[in-house]
């Protein structure tokens, strides 16, 4: 060590360093509050080392003492380990207030009928809270927020129009199991005369003008009859079947060909002729065991959650 | 030399000690992990006792390419946190094992966009195609940029064998050997290992992209089956339903 250079204005020790001809630095000592500062963060450091997972140690680490986290494993044994994330999880998913507070009402939802539910304000609150995430989380993205769908990709949940059936227990299976919609493509099978026909005879089912009445009649033999066969799942009358996914044709509820939306008639019929000439292939993932593993009372709650929305669920 | 004054007056060995200085941050928090046992759980299927998470078929491992070309990473993270909001929205948080092949992972830390750890199987092929085209279509607030052209643009199969070989020199078991191949079937299974054969790569994707019709137009293989079919399968190897939470625990 040199011997301290000392300023000469000041007497203050300086670091003997000059920059600039005279440009020179105090050694001054540290701030008393700074130094204890960091004498704390070192003392933390040690406490930290011992309580959570820190050194490494040949294929293992320090796993850290006095800071054990007790959880159930899925077998029930209840289990005790050092401190770490996942089973801080574990331990969370168990006992924070949130999640008992929701495995409270979860159990209570489960246990009650759909009745119950809505008749039961509490109940009814926390599907509402809770139902709104779920949907968020698992449906809104084809269904839409609101639930309104997309005209010819995504059917709408908010009307009573039900493809698969709107009863709960119809809704619980169309969740948990996923639905596959499809209806053939007549490019093939029908010329352009009689595609004109039985779109002509479509739009009629749902009281809408027939471009060419003479047509739509000569359709209608093509609907109910075996040329085209189309009775097989929309049913004689045009009504469909719940069983097939198959569209009521009669409720003027048009979920792909968006009828709805074209002004002139020979939009609405070309609407409809692009549906009959591409079919339909549709499907919705399964949410239940062998897909996203929603549990029996979270699709309870997703239906009961639509009830909500929709005034039409559940009711036939 | 090293005295304070010479370093702070010489640059060049001003900035080799503190380029030292700093890499020993962070080699003390990354090389430790390679030595550590329990750093990549080993996740076996209990009942068959095969390996759980396998590479990317050629298929998916193109569409993974697509991904990191199209840079979706910048905005969409591949890791889930062991927390409980985490675990709520997006499901069960990821495992090391689960990003073991891939190169580079795309864990990020960054999310514009959702995480996407565990999005295979949440959405329809359909729904996964339309949004790529047109993602406000399906999600009006979405601020996702449209990928018209993937689904318009055939799949290059040009240098498919050469990725794979790429991959395999740094450590993905993908097979160019009978030797190989039969270490594959011994690890992930006959139906498994077939997949990973580089012999037969342009047959087994042709084959998947056949059967998968992710992008239903059947006539071509495009950008967008391959980047479907990688979607689709992303967060699906392991089936959690068949461990007991536990299991994960104690690799930590």
């Amino acid at each position: 060590m040199a011997t301290p250079v000392k300023d000469p204005l000041t007497g203050a020790e300086t670091t003997g360093h000059v920059w600039d001809e005279t440009l020179q630095e105090f050694n001054n000592p540290l701030p008393r509050w700074w130094l204890w500062t960091f004498y704390g963060t070192i003392l933390f450091t040690i406490t930290y080392w011992i309580m959570y997972p820190s050194w490494p140690i040949g294929s293992s680490y320090l796993k850290g003492m006095f800071n054990d986290i007790t959880y159930k494993t899925d077998a029930g044994e209840e289990k005790s380990t050092h401190w770490n994330m996942r089973a801080l999880l574990a331990h969370d998913m168990q006992n924070s207030e949130e999640a008992l507070k929701q495995q409270e009402y979860l159990a209570k939802v489960g246990a009650a009928s759909y009745e119950q539910i809505a008749q039961d304000a509490d109940m009814s609150s926390f599907v509402r809270s809770y139902g709104v995430g779920m949907f968020g989380d698992n449906c809104a993205a084809c269904h839409q927020a609101g639930g309104q769908g997309v005209v010819g990709q995504f059917p709408n949940l908010v009307d009573d129009d039900w493809l698969w059936g709107g009863d709960t227990t119809a809704m619980e299976t169309t969740i948990r199991g996923g639905r596959l919609g499809y209806m053939p493509a007549y490019n093939t099978t029908f010329d352009t005369t009689q595609m004109n026909q039985v779109a002509n005879y479509v739009l009629t089912l749902s009281g809408e003008a027939p471009v060419d009445a003479a047509a739509a009649a000569e359709g209608q033999k093509i609907f109910q009859g075996e040329t085209g066969g189309c009775y097989m799942c929309h049913t004689k009358e045009g009504k469909g079947m719940h069983a097939q996914g198959s569209a009521n044709l009669t409720d003027k509820v048009w979920t792909i060909a968006n009828v709805s939306a074209a002004e002139t008639p020979e939009a609405k019929l070309d609407a409809v002729k692009a549906v009959i000439t591409k079919g339909v292939k549709r499907q919705m993932p399964v949410f239940g065991k062998e897909g996203r593993n929603l549990s029996d009372t979270e699709i309870k709650v997703l239906v009961a959650y639509l009830q909500q929305m929709s005034a039409g669920a559940g009711a036939k | 030399m090293f005295k304070h004054e010479s370093i702070e007056t010489n640059s060049g060995m001003l900035i080799v000690l503190t380029l030292v200085a700093i890499s020993i941050g962070g080699l003390v928090e990354i090389v430790p992990l390679h030595y550590i046992n329990e750093t990549v759980e080993d996740v076996k299927d209990p009942v068959t006792g095969l390996d759980a998470v396998r590479p990317y078929t050629p298929l998916e491992q193109r569409g993974r390419d697509i991904y990191t070309r199209e840079g979706c990473y910048l905005c969409h993270s591949q890791m889930i946190r062991p927390f409980r909001d985490e675990d709520l929205r997006y499901g069960h948080y990821s495992l090391a094992a689960e990003s073991k092949y891939d190169h580079p992972f795309q864990w990020g830390s960054k999310r514009t966009g959702p995480d996407l750890a565990r999005v295979g199987g949440k959405y329809s092929n359909e729904w996964q195609v339309q949004h790529l085209i047109a993602p406000r279509s399906v999600v009006p607030e979405s601020i996702m940029p449209n990928y018209p052209w993937l689904k318009e643009t055939d799949l290059d199969l040009s240098d498919l064998e050469d990725r794979m070989v790429a991959l395999k020199r740094v450590g993905v078991p993908y097979s160019q050997t009978k030797v190989e191949y039969e270490a594959n079937v011994k690890k992930f299974g006959e139906e498994v290992a077939k997949k990973l054969d580089i012999n037969q790569a342009e047959v087994n994707l042709l084959a998947q992209a056949q059967a998968g019709n992710y992008d239903a137009n059947p006539t071509n293989v495009s950008e967008m089956d391959a980047l479907v079919a990688y979607l689709q399968v992303l967060g699906t190897m392991v089936d959690f339903k068949k461990f007991d939470e536990d299991y994960f625990i104690q690799f930590r």
